[in-house]
């Protein structure tokens, strides 16, 4: 069965290379499918997937869409009524940079890039491989470590497309950029989107992944490579509404040097099978990172939340906060692990990861992990899993308000408490009507 | 008003009331005073309708109803307030939401609209001037952050919003300095009146300076074993309950 | 800075003070595995045909499977060929009269502190000694027939109690259940055998020491507790070996059954050689420690100490079937010079109302790698099932590691689970502060340790617990200064 659908992949690989490609892009993702080819689809032997089965999703194989990368105009006009319908639910405020694309491939027309400060560049990676190949091949070719994983090496075997932010040394990026991931059709589309921030020293931004589809069996393969040079910063949010039946998988790679700040904000509400995996090395001292996460299948979904921070240097903070709320059939996975290496003295990392189960057909598996070796750091890790707090219940009960109203009130203040940490007030607001939608809340809560 | 009959209740295996007579008529303040351990809080909880306690025996009418078949926000909306001695902090949930949705909650209860947000505002900064508290407050979650005093004056500012029939106070003196405690007395007294009561559950006499009681009740090994008018809690003040407890050993 | 780090290289150097070799002529089969040697122990041992089977099935699925490499320890694959898997001292010992026990033997534990003799046996505490593969002696075997309590060598037990022993061997751990507990399976050569009767409560401690002495010989015993309705025991478990070159393995099965309302208490101080502190030598200590809650309301509390061996692999667990019942686990384990631990507990909740607790504290020092492996898992049944886990982890020095790993699985909405980890270092202000106070700087960091140990030692029984004390001193010792 599998060997079948490696074949499909590598068949449809052959069409895709034909097209006119540098040497090394071409040799990158032929390394990529031999990788893919070697590694087949995770099992759950493997112990990074032994909660997560992928293998009824992807029994059959994706199309790829090899027939060339020219991007936004080769959408069909139907599938660009189902982009725009599809947009306006992503959209989250006019003023941001937006960049959509439909099936993995930059939509042109749907999107809108407002003027930019001299030396930042928001651009296409399809445009910058056909006009300036070099200035992004470094990235490509290094950052990336795909010889374990499948899903790394099939997205470098199809690299292609996806967006290009640069900030130079010194700038703030004047407004957000909103990134948009539209799946359309009913087909078995894959999009491997290839994303390349790069922040220069003592430059800020804040970007917004959003992903949405139409179709039900569709498979977005995401890759987003951040690099954050010394006191850079970067917000990064990735709101996953996914159609159900779609298979997600997301991979972010930071690597962060002294003095950066990093934030990632992870809602995770759509797709059959959701997992993201973030890993965050970081290379300086100084350095603080923070991963806020909220994951709520309902239904048959399951959410696999996996993050890796890799303290290699000293005197660097860092800060998770998982949140799940699984109800129904839902299964949620929180797979966090902290390094802390020999390096790494006076290290300060905190890691928490709560959630509440509604359902008794609902499962969460956590898997808390530390590796230290190093001596004087300060490393907690706390999980809880259960119900709502009985004595807030009690509380808010004794004043009047009746058990159903209250139970909603805390799952609404539970999940909140992480939407909270958006500082981005168009973000936050999406984040927060998403979660009163089909609750009896009243607005004030907010 | 309030009737509370042979009322026994454990926790666990632990029996903690043994058998406990009171009532309170309407217009009365009631205090209750007893060591620590002597089931003070318990009866607070009991009569709030905590679920940890089990009635094994008696029953406890309010208004004539059967107060321990109705639920713990039943009880609520019917007019009966505990000031809790630990007020819960609850992460992500305003105080003025809260004290919202509780009024609107009891509101509907009785088939009355919700108050209209100017109204609620209104009575809001009222009650919060009244008791020298911060607006600033009722943006931050429900007790989170809160100092101890910020917390006793926040139950206090609760029961202004909710003007309750019944208000219950556990241990309200508790971590309060002297100018803390005569406005959160002030509070109390405010809501004095000829339909309403109060249980002022105490174990010192300091509070009932500023809160007379019409009676003062002693519990002690989970019975009421004296009761008596104000006096006899400057008696307590001077003797300590050394010399009670005896005499519920002796009884 | 300097002098603390010179403590803290120093403090990763110990001495093992149970090192010494007893010179005793054995009976030793020769080394290497397979059906014979299966046949050949289990005849040696005259056992019934179901106990050859039983072993035989273990050992032919051994066959089949591999050594686990899940584990965050590190060592060179073992050659289980060049083992030896039976060993007994020459003279056989009679069983029912410590006198014509060798009186090598008695010397050997009597310096262990463990005397045998009945004048100087330690009070309250019945002992059953084992030596190699055999058991050599134990006592107190009458006061406790007495009160029901049976209490033997496990191959006494079969021959005495083969429908008991038939009847729970195997059935909390069976044969197929992991790697080492197949091969343990195959070869066990003794252990202890305990069964409480209905509502008994054992009147003494019970304790096995097992002493492993001579050379390339691997030690497999097996233990089985059984505690009826209603009964209660408190087991102890010592054991040392020889300072030798070589690593020498032990994979140890232990069962525990607990019915209604019965309580087991298992407490381990475990002192195997670590090895030198160039990592040389030491035992390999592979072991599955497994109890099962069947009853409602019973209670099975595990305690560990782990001082020694050069790779510690055990999880002893609960699986909670019956409804109220409860799982405690509480360890501290230590890894100094370059010991590996990688040891915790599994709580499976199964029944309503099912609770357990989780304390485990790890201290590193040296190169030592100490990991706490987990697993709490809440089934879909275990209404209302609590747990608590608490994992800190002590560093002594900058070239050791910590690492925790917990695995755990709600399915009820019910359950709550609540985990907590941290990791921290002896600090420099709380040892200035104690030396400010008179206290010098190796007593400050045993005050230290045994302060952050101290919620395991409360747990353990008093004797064991100053043992532990001291221990754990001693393998500290020489390591600050």
């Amino acid at each position: 069965m599998i060997a079948t659908e490696i074949e499909t992949y590598q068949d449809q690989h052959a069409a895709f290379q034909t097209g006119s490609s540098p040497d090394w892009l071409v040799a990158l993702r032929q390394r990529g499918l031999d990788a893919f080819t070697r590694l087949g689809l995770p099992t759950r032997k493997l112990e990074d997937w032994r909660f997560t089965n992928v293998s009824s999703l992807t029994k059959t194989a994706y199309d790829a869409g090899t027939n060339g990368l020219t991007a936004g105009d080769t959408a069909s006009s139907e599938a660009i009524a189902e982009a725009s319908d599809l947009l306006q639910q992503a959209s989250l405020d006019e003023d941001y940079h937006r960049l959509v694309f439909i099936n993995g491939r930059y939509n042109e027309k749907l999107s809108q890039i407002h003027d930019v400060n001299s030396g930042v560049v928001i651009d296409t990676l399809a445009n910058a491989l056909s006009n300036r190949p070099g200035e992004v091949q470094q990235q490509l070719e290094s950052e990336l470590d795909f010889n374990d994983s499948a899903f790394a090496a099939l997205n470098t075997a199809f690299v292609g497309d996806g967006a290009i932010i640069d900030v130079p040394e010194g700038v703030t990026l004047d407004r957000p950029v909103h990134l948009v991931f539209l799946s359309t059709g009913s087909g078995r589309t894959l999009s491997n989107p290839r994303n390349l921030i790069r922040i220069g020293k003592g430059g800020k931004a804040n970007v917004i992944e959003s992903f949405m589809g139409h179709g039900d069996s569709y498979f977005t393969n995401a890759i987003t490579q951040v690099t954050l040079a010394d006191s850079a910063e970067l917000d990064h949010h990735k709101l996953q509404h996914e159609q159900v039946g779609a298979l997600h998988i997301s991979t972010t790679g930071v690597d962060q040097k002294a003095s950066s700040r990093f934030r990632s904000h992870y809602f995770s509400f759509g797709a059959s099978i959701a997992r993201n995996e973030l890993d965050c090395l970081l290379d300086g001292e100084n350095i603080e990172t923070t991963l806020n996460g909220l994951y709520m299948p309902t239904g048959d979904q399951l959410m696999d939340c996996r993050t890796r921070i890799d303290h290699a240097m000293p005197h660097c903070n860092s800060y998770e906060l998982y949140k799940g709320i699984l109800d129904d059939k839902a299964k949620g996975v929180f797979n966090g692990k902290i390094f802390v290496r020999e390096d790494a003295q006076k290290t300060d990392a905190k890691q928490s990861n709560q959630a509440l189960l509604l359902s008794d057909d609902a499962v969460v598996n956590t898997k808390p992990q530390l590796e230290i070796y190093a001596d004087d750091v300060r490393c907690t890790h706390g999980a809880t899993i259960g119900e709502l707090e009985e004595d807030a219940l009690y509380y808010l009960r004794a004043r009047g308000v009746p058990a159903d109203l209250a139970r909603q009130i805390l799952i609404f203040a539970f999940a909140n408490d992480v939407v909270q940490g958006v500082e981005l007030p168009a973000v936050r607001r999406h984040l927060e009507s998403v979660l009163l939608d089909g609750h009896d809340l009243s607005e004030d809560i907010l | 008003m309030l009737e509370i009959k042979n009322l026994h209740a454990r926790a666990e295996d632990n029996e903690i009331l043994k058998g406990v007579n009171l009532q309170v008529r309407p217009g009365e303040i009631h205090a209750i005073m007893g060591p620590n351990g002597s089931g003070k809080s318990t009866l607070s909880h009991i009569i709030a309708g905590r679920e940890d306690y089990e009635v094994t025996e008696g029953e406890i009418l309010y208004n004539g109803k059967d107060l321990l078949d109705m639920d713990i926000e039943e009880r609520a909306a019917e007019g009966v307030f505990l000031a809790f001695q630990y007020p819960v902090e609850i992460a992500g949930v305003s105080n003025k939401y809260f004290l919202r949705t509780a009024m609107n909650s009891v509101r509907k209860y009785h088939d009355e609209a919700p108050i209209k947000r100017k109204e609620f505002l209104a009575l809001l900064k009222e009650n919060l001037e009244k008791l020298g508290m911060d607006k600033v407050m009722m943006d931050r979650s429900v007790n989170e952050d809160f100092s101890g005093g910020e917390k006793k004056r926040n139950e206090i500012l609760q029961m202004a919003m909710l003007q309750p029939t019944l208000a219950v106070l556990d241990e309200t003196d508790s971590g309060l300095d002297i100018d803390a405690l005569k406005i959160v007395a002030d509070g109390v007294n405010a809501l004095r009146s000829p339909e309403r009561a109060t249980i002022v559950v105490t174990h010192y006499q300091r509070l009932l300076d500023y809160i007379v009681p019409d009676h003062v009740h002693v519990l002690a090994g989970g019975k009421i074993v004296r009761s008596g008018d104000k006096s006899l809690a400057f008696e307590l003040e001077e003797k300590g309950y050394g010399f009670l407890q005896e005499e519920a050993v002796a009884t | 800075m300097t002098s603390e780090n010179a403590m803290l290289e120093e403090f990763a150097q110990r001495e093992y003070e149970h090192g010494f070799v007893t010179e005793i002529e054995s009976d030793a089969i020769e080394p290497g595995l397979s059906e014979d040697v299966v046949r050949l122990i289990s005849s040696k041992k005259n056992e019934p045909e179901w106990l050859l089977e039983w072993r035989l099935k273990a050992y032919r699925h051994w066959l089949t499977m591999e050594e686990p490499e899940w584990h965050n320890v590190k060592y060179p694959k073992i050659d289980h060929q060049a083992s030896v898997y039976y060993s007994a001292p020459k003279k056989k010992p009679k069983l029912n009269s410590l006198d014509e026990v060798d009186p090598i033997l008695l010397e050997t534990y009597e310096k262990l502190g463990i005397p045998l003799h009945e004048q100087k046996v330690l009070a309250n505490v019945a002992v059953d000694a084992v030596f190699d593969s055999v058991s050599i002696a134990t006592t107190y075997r009458e006061t406790l027939e007495k009160h029901g309590v049976i209490f033997l060598p496990f191959s006494e037990a079969v021959q005495e109690y083969p429908e008991l022993v038939k009847k729970y061997l195997g059935s909390v751990i069976p044969t197929s259940d992991n790697y080492y507990a197949a091969l343990n399976s195959a070869v066990f050569s003794d252990g202890s055998f305990c069964f409480i009767p209905k509502g008994v409560r054992c009147p003494m401690e019970l304790s096995t020491y097992f002493r492993i002495n001579a050379e390339n010989t691997g030690q497999f015993e097996r233990t089985l507790i059984v505690a009826e309705e209603g009964a209660y025991v408190s087991y102890l478990e010592g054991c040392t070996a020889p300072k030798r070159d070589e690593h020498q393995l032990h994979a140890a099965v232990v069962e525990l059954v607990a019915l209604d309302d019965a309580e087991i208490k298992y407490s381990t101080v475990q002192n195997w050689y670590p090895g030198d502190s160039e990592g040389k030598g030491g035992i390999y200590n592979f072991v599955t420690k497994r109890g099962a809650c069947r009853g409602e309301n019973s209670k099975i509390s595990w305690t560990q100490v782990e001082t020694g061996s050069a790779i510690t692999w055990k999880y002893p667990s609960v699986i909670l079937q019956g409804d109220n019942s409860v799982g405690e686990f509480y360890s501290v384990a230590v890894t100094a010079n370059h010991q590996q631990a990688d040891t915790g507990t599994k709580m499976i909740h199964i029944g309503k109302n099912t609770k357990s607790t989780i304390i485990s504290k790890g201290i590193s020092a040296g190169v030592g790698q100490n990991s706490y492996r987990g697993e709490v898992k809440m089934m879909k049944g275990a209404t209302n099932g609590r747990n608590f886990s608490q994992c800190d982890s002590l560093l002594i020095g900058d070239r050791c590691g910590a690492h925790t790993f917990p695995y755990i699985e709600v399915r009820n909405t019910t359950a709550k689970v609540e985990h907590e980890a941290s990791t921290s270092k002896v600090g420099e202000d709380q040892i200035y502060y104690l030396r400010q106070r008179g206290l010098s700087t190796e007593d400050a960091v045993n005050m230290i340790v045994n302060g952050f140990c101290k919620e395991v030692y409360d747990v353990l029984p008093m004797e064991f617990a100053l043992e532990a004390r001291k221990l754990l001193n001693v393998s500290l010792e020489g390591s600050v200064g």
